[in-house]
This record gives structure tokens, C-alpha cells and sequence, in this order.
């Protein structure tokens, strides 16, 4: 399945670049001028760590979707089909990373797409797009 | 399937849960009987900040269909829900109504913030009518999908009234503004079948299925007057309907009485912000906060995403309160085999298990996979509602069953036949007792060999009970009515009788042992509809945690919890979200027995669905208005007063030797340290009397206590100062039966 990857090692949390890869994802995928409603997230810790905020792709989401909203493609991504969903937000509670999110305005949450927008945006190529195996689904 | 040894691993469910008998082949056939008797349109609505501001009356008798006003008073006095419920019900009834009169009605209301989907367990509906087994109302909170797609079609209650002339389908189309009433007079009965067919039926296509709820009941409920009501949903994983159901008080029974035999709601196809909430960011963000607590709590507290409410079934053993035999014990040997290792095991996992949108705490489990082996469905292959915890101690346990294949049975036809499973466990614990002490016997039964255990004579009785035969139809008139038939035939010692059968107001308990929680005993009999847990459930915090040592703690307990948990049934709620998952902290709080941080979530889920501001106080006086207007409602239907809330000694103390012995040292302490008696020299006989006494004084002392904190007299009738203190003496008639009664 295709999958975003990060090198946090080169992505550095952000702190050398101007997190193009939020501004990229934003304003391309999902047409808002703010970098804050990508869906990933770099910043650099306290502890100088870098941290990314992801999806996997892992599934789980759509294990605990109720309507069946949420399918994977058949490139193994994770989709939301909009007309299906009826705003319950288990998806977001029960993603442990937490690569679900919702906006205000929305009714619908989103996630990545794993569409490597943020991949070509990244002026330092920390991010990638790879293919992996479909995790086992879990019960959660 | 093998079932796992008790404390093995818990392999994964291999049961395909797509695989089930199916029922719709001659859909098309009972589709062209169908006779429209009556058509309406409506002009669909949504509700504003969680009101349409109508209701449907529907008078079956005249086929006359009606939409009232929702009037401000409604809504300031009674919420909605069981509120709406009973205040209907005031109207349509006068003191002389009993169960089967035409006035009395059916009404099916959700409650203003019912419908939304962001937090757990927000999808109930509540059932109220005069019941047949107490004639006081009853309610009845129940998932499933049909209250939500009501109020989503256009109305916040849905009010039945009279009878028909043959059996009718009901159907409610809030997608194009339709009311019909049909003749169906080839549809099946049970509800298993009846709600895959009418679902199918009234779908437009499979996309449609989600939109079609169907309340049913199924044979039993013509012959008996236990009969409960089931709302479905279709599961789409499945590609089956699952039922939840009302189970208390009969319900069914009234439904079927009007010769309804199903009611259909079509409604929208749903989205988030139905209900036009004041403040959905609110509602967002507190329901993703719950959702994260129970993924991250729920594995380590009570696994009610695995178990539903069967995680419970050893913990209640293990604290001696697991009812055996009738109530006579709290513990088994062989409870392993009905605990809640078996039900992870038994219960598909791999699925989502919530009766409403939004539910991510997912109690409502399935047994998959199930092959009948008895009565007309047998060799069918079915999925089986759960076990819960009280199908678990109620068929199971308290009948001495403990094989749980055996349980998932009597579980399953008890839904399909329209049959309350907390009643058949406890009137069927009692039949078996009867048994055991020669009140009845093989003669009596008509051959039903009913002994503890025996699980093929118990669902032989259940099937008797749908055919409207033998056995079963004596004990389908429940406890009470039994035991007024066993003492008129002089088959056993009277006293004895009433002793042990587990019925108050003429409602059968619910499945936990209250014997030794004085707390608990008023927690089942001083309830208004009858002895049920969801007013209040107390037993750990006064037995186990001993948070309760005074009688003032009892009282102050007994104000409290069944006031906050009848504000659930004002709004939609269920229960189990509020103290079934717990925030992490609350330990530490000043009162964790209450789970602060859950009672502001719903707070802040009124507050924001209708944009009225209120604070924990304002949510007990709302319930505190419609708790003691259902008070006096039972007082206007000759019941309601002290006399109607005492229990049968079962449940206070132990009734036969074996009782006591069972737990003389427990006993035998108490004579000493509490009562002062020295027990010994006494023979067993004094002793049990001389515990009898004490505790009947007890209880007597505890009604008092609770009374004082409710702000009713001495024989439990609110008083005028407590009325003008919630606003209700601007209802006449509530007054006059008030002053009526010394109040």
C-alpha cells in the first residue's frame, strides 16, 4: 500500500524550513491558506527531537467506522467517502497518531492521502512515498 | 465453535458473521397483501437546537392522524423523552385506564439532544405506557435507530392511542412526507424475521437500509403479559438487522393488544448536524475527548468494546451478588462458564458494535454463528444479541443454567418471541424454585420438568409461552400474578410464596442480589416504575466500597443517582457511557462516584444542542420535576404510596434455612454487633426470624430517611412545598391528588 514516509533525522522538525510541506498540503489539497489544516504536521520538540504527526494508512479507522465511510483504495489507502459519513469522529478519537482531524467549518474529518503533494513541496526530501504491506486489520 | 477453558487465551472469533439464515423470499408476496388503510402527508422537518416542536398522534381505532403542538410548558417541565412520554400519557389516561383500554396509549420519544452522533450512546429512545403487569406507567429506554430517524423525519414524539380492527404496519416516511397506516395481514410474527422483512420492504434499495428502523414484538407477546418491544437497525457489516430492545413492563404486550404489528420509520439519510444543534464545535469536541478515553481506557477498565455489559458476570460472583437460584445465593462453581471470557470468545470482534452512530463504547454485541436447536428455528443459523450481563445472570445463573450455547438459545428466542429477558430470568428462577419446594410439580407444569438447569424444559415453557399454550401461558402473567395463582390454589405456603417471588409493584427484578446492600434494597423498592437498576444502582458503593455507612448516606444516594440517571431518559442518553468507561483522574475527584468530569460532558451536551445554559443543579431539578410527577401519576393510578414500596423479603434478608446457613457467619455477626442478640442457643429458626424483624426495621427506617430527602411524607407522597419548589403546582390536577393524599 502506499504510504507517506518521513526522515525525521532531515526533516528536523521544521526548524530549518518553512514547513512547506503543511503549506503544500493545505493549499493544494484542501484549498485553505493555512499550513495549520494540512493533514501532517512537523514541529521540533522541547527536546530539540523533531516530531511528525502522520497516518500510516494503518487502518484502524476504518475498522471502528461505523457507516463503512472509510475504505481503502486499491492502492491501500485509507479513503473517505463524504457521502457516507455522518460526522461521528470515532475515526479521530481512535487514531493513535493522531492523523485524523476535523475542522470547525467541516462535517466530514480528513486525512492524508498519501497523494505526495508534501513529497515535492519538501525542500530538504524527508519525505517519501513508499509501498508496504497492508497491515492486518486490529481489534480494537 | 470450541469454546475456550476459563483463563485460556482468547482466540479470535472464526464465525463468518455474514453467515445467517435469511427470511426475505416471500417479501413480495407479503408486500402485495398489504391493504393501505390510511394516508397522510407531512411536510418533513428537522429539529432546531434538538426540537421539531411537533408530535404525531395516531389514533388506530379512527385511523385518525394528528400533529400537536410541542409547547413551550412541555418543554420547560418535562425535557422530552420519558418526560414528553409521561405527560402524554397524564393526558390520555384517567385513574379507571388499565393496560388494555383503548385510551391507553404507546409513546415513543427521544429526547431533545437524542439523534446526534458525536458521543456515545446518544441515540435512545423512551417507550411509556400504562403497563399490564403493575397498571402504573412504565418506561422503557431503548436504542436502535428509531427514535433519531423520527425526530429526524419531523417529530419529537410519537403518541398511539386506540386499537385497531386487524393487525397494521405503521410507516413514518420522512423522506417524502408520507404516514400510512397498512393491513399486513401475512406478515410474520417474530421479530427477527419480521424486522429483516420490513426493512427489505420499505427500503428503496440497499443504500436505503440504514435509513429503515422497525419496532416489533414477536409471538409471546400475544399470549403474556411480559411482551417487550424491539428496535432494529441494520448492521451493515452484518448485512443483517440487529434488535434492542424495551424490555420492562410490557410493553409488547400493549402493542400487540392494539393489534399493531409493526411500526416503520424511513428517514433521512443522516449526517452530523441533524439535530441544529446551538453549538456543534461543542458537541465535536467533547465526543472525540470521550472517544479517545474509552480507546485509551476501555482495554483496562471494562472492556465493553469485547464484552458489553457481560464483563461484570465474575465480578458479581466474586462479591457474592451474582443471583443463583432464584436470589437465594450470589455465587456458583460453574459462573466460569458464563463469565465474560467466554463472551469475548463467543462474541464477534471484528465488527462495529454500537445501536447508534457515534457509540464507540460498542456494548451491543453479536454471537454470530448460532445454530438453534430448538423450537420453529431450529437449525436456523442466527446472530444472537449479546449476552448482557442481566441475560447472562437472568437466564443464566439465576435459572442454575450454565451452558452458555444454552444461554445464547433461550437469549435469542426471548428476542424474537418479544419476551423482556430480565423478566423471564427472574419469573423463570422463580417457577424453578416452586419446583424444587413442591409448590409445583410435574402435574402442575403439564410434564415441564423444570429443576435448575434444565435449559430444554426452560425453553420449553418459553415456546408454550409463544404458542399460547400450557405452562407457559400461566407464567407469561408474570411473578405477581402467579403467586396470587398459587396461593388461591393452595399449592403452597403463602407466606413463603410471596416471600420469594422477586416482584414489586408487579414488576419482576432485575438480576442483582440485594440481600446484603440495604442501600440497594430501596434502590430497586422505591423506584417509581418497579424494581429496575437504571434508577439506581448503588450496590457496590454501599456493600463493596462501604461509601454509604449512615442511613442519611443511604438517602442521600438514593436522592441523588436515580434523579441524575432520570435525566438520561429526559434527553436520549444511554447510561453506560457516563460510569462504564472513566476518565483517568477520577479517582482523585471529591465525589468518583458520581465521575464529575462525565456529568459536565453532559452538561455541555444539553447546553450546546439547545443553547440553554444549565449547571448540575438545573439537571436535577429537571429530572427532580418529572421523578415526582411520574410519583404522583402512580398515586392518580392507585398505587405510588409507601404501602406499594415494600419489597419481598427475598431481597432484604434470607428467607429459608438454607439461606441463612449459606452465610450464618455474615449473619450470626450481625445479630451480635448490630442487633444485639446473642444467637447462640438460638435455633436456626430464631435466628432467621429475629434477622427478619431487624431488617424489615431497617428498611422501614431507610424509607423514612429517603422520603425526608425527597421531600415527600411519611407515606411517600410529595409534598405541596416540594412541588412549588420544581414549578409543578401550576398543574391542577397533580395538585389536587397532591392535597388528596396529605402532601
Amino acid at each position: 500500500m502506499r504510504q507517506l514516509k518521513i526522515n525525521l533525522p532531515e526533516c528536523d522538525g521544521g526548524s530549518h524550513c518553512a514547513h512547506e510541506c503543511e503549506q503544500a498540503c493545505a493549499t493544494r489539497v484542501f484549498k485553505l491558506d493555512d499550513g495549520r489544516f494540512a493533514a501532517l504536521h512537523i514541529q521540533q520538540l522541547a527536546s530539540g527531537e523533531a516530531s511528525a504527526v502522520i497516518c500510516d494508512q494503518c487502518g484502524d479507522c476504518v475498522a471502528v467506522c461505523p457507516t463503512e465511510a472509510l475504505k481503502r483504495n486499491k492502492l491501500g489507502v485509507v479513503m473517505i467517502d463524504k457521502k457516507l459519513c455522518v460526522g461521528c469522529y470515532m475515526c479521530v478519537g481512535f487514531c493513535e497518531k493522531g492523523a485524523f482531524e476535523r475542522l470547525p467549518d467541516w462535517l466530514e474529518p480528513y486525512k492524508c492521502t498519501a497523494c505526495g503533494i508534501c513529497v515535492k513541496a519538501c525542500p530538504h526530501t524527508a519525505l517519501a512515498i513508499v509501498d508496504v504491506p497492508v497491515p492486518a486489520p486490529r481489534i480494537i | 465453535m470450541t469454546l475456550p477453558e476459563a483463563g485460556s487465551a482468547i482466540p479470535q472469533c472464526t464465525v463468518d458473521f455474514t453467515q445467517r439464515t435469511e427470511y426475505h423470499q416471500g417479501l413480495d408476496a407479503i408486500k402485495a397483501a398489504h391493504k393501505v388503510l390510511k394516508e397522510v402527508s407531512f411536510i418533513p422537518s428537522r429539529p432546531e437546537k434538538g426540537y421539531n416542536g411537533r408530535s404525531l398522534h395516531v389514533d388506530l381505532s379512527s385511523l385518525e392522524v394528528q400533529e400537536k403542538p410541542v409547547t413551550q410548558q412541555m418543554k420547560d417541565l418535562f425535557i422530552g423523552g420519558r418526560g414528553f412520554g409521561l405527560w402524554h400519557l397524564w393526558n390520555a389516561v384517567t385513574p379507571a385506564t388499565r393496560w388494555n383500554d383503548p385510551e391507553n396509549e404507546i409513546i415513543i420519544s427521544p429526547g431533545p439532544v437524542a439523534g446526534i452522533t458525536q458521543y456515545p450512546g446518544s441515540g435512545k429512545s423512551l417507550v411509556v405506557s400504562i403497563s399490564p403487569q403493575t397498571d402504573i406507567p412504565i418506561d422503557s429506554n431503548v436504542g436502535g435507530y428509531f427514535g433519531p430517524l423520527l425526530k429526524f423525519s419531523g417529530f419529537d414524539a410519537l403518541e398511539l392511542q386506540g386499537k385497531a380492527g386487524q393487525d397494521v404496519i405503521l410507516f413514518i416516511d420522512g423522506q417524502n412526507g408520507i404516514i400510512r397506516v397498512e393491513a399486513a395481514p401475512l406478515e410474520p410474527v417474530d421479530s427477527h424475521v419480521l424486522a429483516e422483512i420490513l426493512t427489505r420492504m420499505y427500503a428503496v434499495d440497499e443504500a436505503d437500509r440504514p435509513n429503515i428502523s422497525v419496532v416489533c414484538t414477536g409471538a409471546a407477546a400475544d399470549h403474556s403479559l411480559i411482551g417487550m418491544l424491539n428496535f432494529s437497525w441494520w448492521d451493515k457489516r452484518r448485512g443483517c438487522v440487529r434488535l434492542k430492545q424495551a424490555g420492562r413492563g410490557g410493553i409488547g404486550t400493549v402493542f400487540r393488544d392494539k393489534r399493531i404489528r409493526a411500526l416503520v420509520c424511513r428517514g433521512p439519510v443522516v449526517k452530523a448536524d441533524l439535530n441544529h444543534p446551538a453549538d456543534f464545535e461543542t458537541l465535536a469536541r467533547t465526543g472525540i475527548k470521550l472517544h479517545k478515553e474509552i480507546r485509551t481506557l476501555d482495554g483496562s477498565q471494562c472492556k465493553m468494546r469485547r464484552n458489553g455489559t457481560a464483563h461484570i458476570v465474575e465480578i458479581m460472583d466474586a462479591y457474592d451478588l451474582l443471583p443463583t437460584h432464584n436470589f437465594q445465593f450470589g455465587s456458583h462453581p460453574d459462573t466460569h462458564r458464563i463469565a465474560s471470557d467466554v463472551w469475548e470468545a463467543r462474541c464477534s470482534q471484528a465488527t462495529v458494535d454500537g445501536c447508534w452512530y457515534g457509540c464507540s463504547l460498542a456494548c451491543a454485541k453479536g454471537a454470530d454463528g448460532v445454530v438453534l436447536r430448538t423450537g420453529p428455528y431450529r437449525g436456523h443459523t442466527v446472530t444472537v444479541d449479546g449476552p448482557e450481563y442481566e441475560n447472562a445472570a437472568g437466564l443464566g445463573s439465576n435459572a442454575g443454567i450454565f451452558d452458555p450455547e444454552w444461554l445464547l438459545e433461550l437469549n435469542f428466542y426471548c428476542d424474537t418471541y418479544g419476551i423482556c429477558t430480565i423478566t423471564y430470568g427472574t419469573l423463570a428462577a422463580f417457577v424453578m424454585e416452586c419446583f424444587q419446594r413442591g409448590i409445583l410439580n410435574l402435574e402442575r407444569t403439564g410434564g415441564l420438568e423444570l429443576v435448575w438447569g434444565n435449559a430444554e424444559a426452560d425453553l420449553e415453557m418459553m415456546h408454550q409461552m409463544a404458542r399460547g399454550e400450557g405452562f407457559g401461558v400461566i407464567a407469561g402473567q408474570g411473578v405477581k400474578k402467579m403467586k396470587e395463582l398459587f396461593i388461591a390454589n393452595g399449592w403452597g405456603d403463602p407466606k413463603l410464596i410471596q416471600d420469594i417471588g422477586m416482584e414489586c409493584k408487579g414488576l419482576e427484578y432485575s438480576q442483582y442480589l440485594s440481600k446484603e446492600s440495604l442501600a440497594q434494597q430501596g434502590g430497586y423498592a422505591l423506584t417509581n416504575k418497579g424494581p429496575q437498576h437504571d434508577e439506581a444502582w448503588v450496590i457496590f458503593m454501599d456493600m463493596v466500597n462501604k461509601q454509604l455507612p449512615t442511613f442519611e448516606d443511604k438517602a442521600e444516594a438514593l436522592y441523588y443517582f436515580p434523579l441524575f440517571r432520570t435525566w438520561f431518559g429526559l434527553n436520549g442518553f444511554c447510561k453506560l457511557p457516563w460510569n462504564d468507561i472513566a476518565p483517568a483522574d477520577n479517582a482523585s475527584t471529591a465525589e468518583p462516584a458520581k465521575i464529575p468530569e462525565h456529568v459536565q460532558n453532559y452538561l455541555d451536551l444539553f447546553s450546546a444542542t439547545t443553547g440553554i445554559k444549565i449547571d448540575k443543579e438545573t439537571m436535577l431539578v429537571q429530572s427532580a420535576r418529572v421523578y415526582n410527577f411520574q410519583r404522583v401519576f402512580n398515586i392518580r393510578m392507585g398505587k405510588g404510596l409507601r404501602a406499594n414500596d415494600v419489597p419481598p423479603y427475598r431481597s432484604v434478608g434470607p428467607v429459608t434455612r438454607e439461606e441463612y446457613e449459606s452465610r450464618a457467619e455474615r449473619y450470626d455477626k450481625q445479630m451480635v454487633e448490630d442487633i444485639g442478640v446473642d444467637p447462640a442457643g438460638k435455633s436456626l429458626d430464631e435466628k432467621i426470624a429475629i434477622t427478619r424483624t431487624y431488617r424489615m426495621d431497617r428498611y422501614s427506617k431507610l424509607c423514612d430517611a429517603v422520603y425526608a430527602r425527597r421531600g415527600w411524607t411519611a407515606d411517600g407522597v410529595p409534598t405541596m412545598a416540594r412541588l412549588r419548589e420544581l414549578g409543578l403546582d401550576v398543574l391542577p390536577e397533580v395538585v389536587a391528588i397532591v392535597r388528596a393524599h396529605g402532601g
